[in-house]
């Protein structure tokens, strides 16, 4: 079992790079991508998380077929998203292709939820982006009963009803893959996740901290609220972006070409201002490791810490070896010095074992983790 | 008892400014006016000094800490008095751009009093035009006087046709002073702080009236 998971997220996005003008193919990106996962397992990381887009420059368009093909190429890592678009969507393919993608990787599958940030995202499939709360809502409603229930009757506002509708395959063991909300702004999404007893997702990179710490506690209040547990026992994930060379101000020198020119938040602050007022870190390994330890003092403990090491036009060369460094001198001590202090009821990341046997015990039956199911 | 607090937001360029010098006068007139009933605290806020950070805001989507700091107090202000020198037919940029980067909910039911400054009495009625237009969208409650200051009022006091700039400045400033005395104290709406509070978050809809909104009107 793992207390906290440490993994990285990627956005996916074709971006020049600003010191050399050289721009990856979608090919080159796409295999990248792929390339940085394959390297998280190999330096122990546990999370490979992808983003969902829908237009240039990005290229994560299907991310199913991108974590299937993972999962054929790795044995232990697991395989997630950083969004999955709940609003536009149909809530029914999201059931079939996750349940599908979750007995092929052997129950190596958690998704996130999100709303997605594009305005014509929505009309370009058939949606009104003043309904994305609503979307985000109602789909997820439909798709929990997809994946609890066998036979499915329904009716909502904005698909086509459903009559004796059975999502196949079904969820593997029974037991639909874990799922967290994520949000920037929306405090009715961690109402949400609270609601349900799901994970709740802090993108934790544009904004300050003090953010971050407001979404937080209101989902471990409520999550306490719908008799989940007590605040504590809520399930927290945090993004986080680094760069890091051994030395900082090689750190520093290098990645500002890239933070300046950035897609995001080039522009406009200045990276000294930036480090200061958000938890970007760049610097040695120890300052990523100090920076980082000091998330739980804002959020409690947590269960899963995803870094985003490859936008802006970062070399995948440069971003492989951003994971060197996580894996030999960043990752040991974190998981150390997080398990210190950390109280027994916060509960361990989610993962599909610990979800059939959680299953099994509310059902008072005996284990049934299938054969084949990875430990 | 506390205080009332007056915030004055200038978007004049140069120093010293005109545009500054009609905000203290506007904001002075209206503490004279307050003062014998109300202690009133009054607070002027230099767009200029936080030209970056208004940038910086639109670019990353949340205020640097001295911008933070006046987007709290202009949401917290029992009264505003907003002033702007008027550009290309309209309100500056910068002074566009700072309402554009508070939340659209501060202002509302907020008393207002709108104040422009220009070289010449041409272009006063960009106040009618673009400015009350603006905070009418922000669902503010802007006085009826609104006060134009051109280069020439600063030397005139004004003709048989004509009120005079302070008798302008002082009409306006009596009807904020109306307006702020017989309102309840500012408390500052929960969704006008701007991104980066910690603040704990007020009046969540609870989830399952989030859910039942949505069921089909004839289903299950």
């Amino acid at each position: 079992m793992t207390a906290i998971q440490f993994g990285i997220f990627t956005v996916g996005d074709v971006t020049t790079d600003p010191t050399t003008g050289t721009t990856p193919s979608e090919r080159e990106r796409i295999k990248a991508m792929v390339a940085l996962a394959l390297k998280a397992e190999e330096i122990g990381l546990d999370v490979f998380a992808t983003g969902e887009h829908h237009n240039p420059p990005f290229v994560p368009s299907s991310p199913t077929t991108m974590l299937g093909y993972i999962a054929a190429r790795t044995e232990r890592l697991l395989l997630s998203t950083a969004t999955t678009l709940i609003t536009t969507n149909d809530p029914v393919k999201i059931a079939e292709d996750y349940a599908m993608l979750q007995h092929l990787a052997d129950g190596r599958v958690d998704l996130m939820l999100g709303r997605g940030n594009t305005g014509p995202v929505y009309p370009w499939f058939g949606q009104d982006i003043r309904n994305g709360i609503a979307l985000a809502i109602e789909n997820y409603a439909l798709l929990r009963r997809l994946w609890t229930e066998d036979v499915v009757d329904w009716e909502g506002r904005f698909r086509t009803p459903l009559q004796g509708f059975t999502s196949t395959p079904r969820p593997m063991d029974g037991v639909a893959p874990f799922v967290w909300h994520g949000s920037i702004r929306s405090p009715e999404i961690a109402e949400q996740a609270a609601y349900y007893g799901d994970g709740f997702f802090a993108n934790h990179i544009f904004w300050p901290k003090e953010h971050t710490e407001r979404m937080i506690t209101l989902y471990r209040q409520r999550f306490a609220h719908y008799g989940h547990g007590t605040p504590e026992q809520a399930f927290v994930g945090l993004g986080g972006q680094i760069f890091m060379r051994r030395n900082s101000q090689d750190a520093v020198r290098e990645f500002r070409p890239y933070f300046d020119n950035a897609p995001v938040y080039g522009h406009g602050p200045s990276l000294e201002e930036f480090t200061e007022q958000t938890p970007l870190t760049v610097g040695s390994p120890q300052q990523i490791i100090d920076k980082t330890l000091t998330f739980r003092e804002y959020v409690g403990d947590y269960q899963r810490q995803l870094f985003l090491v490859d936008h802006a036009g970062l070399p995948l060369k440069t971003a492989l070896e951003q994971l060197d460094l996580l894996g030999e001198e960043v990752l040991p001590v974190l998981r150390k010095e997080l398990a210190v202090n950390r109280p027994s009821q916060v509960p361990d990341a989610p993962t599909h074992q610990a979800l059939v046997a959680r299953r099994d015990a509310e059902a008072g039956r005996e284990p049934t983790v299938a054969a084949g199911s990875a430990s | 008892m506390t205080p009332l607090k007056l915030v004055a937001v200038t978007a004049g360029l140069s120093r010293p400014s005109s545009t500054r010098l009609l905000a203290d006068r506007l904001a002075e007139a209206a503490r004279l006016r307050l003062a014998e009933e109300h202690e009133v605290e009054v607070r002027v806020v230099e767009l200029r000094d936080l030209a970056v950070d208004i940038a910086n805001n639109l670019v990353t989507g949340f205020p640097a800490p001295a911008l933070r700091d006046a987007v709290e107090a202009v949401a917290g202000a029992d009264g505003l008095i907003a002033v702007t020198p008027i550009f290309t037919g309209s309100y500056s940029g910068l002074f566009k751009s700072f309402f554009d980067v508070i939340d659209n909910t501060a202002l509302a039911g907020k008393p207002v009093v709108l104040g422009a400054t220009g070289g010449t009495a041409r272009h006063s009625l960009a106040l009618e035009h673009a400015l009350r237009p603006m905070f009418s969208y922000l669902r503010a409650i802007t006085v009826p006087t609104a006060v134009y200051a051109a280069s020439e009022d600063w030397g005139t006091s004004g003709d048989a046709g004509v009120d005079g700039l302070a008798t302008r400045i002082t009409r306006a400033a009596g009807e904020l002073a109306g307006l702020m005395a017989r309102r309840p104290p500012a408390v500052e709406p929960a969704a006008a702080e701007p991104a980066g509070t910690a603040a704990p978050f007020e009046n969540v809809v609870p989830f399952e009236r989030q859910l039942a909104a949505l069921r089909p009107i004839n289903g299950r």
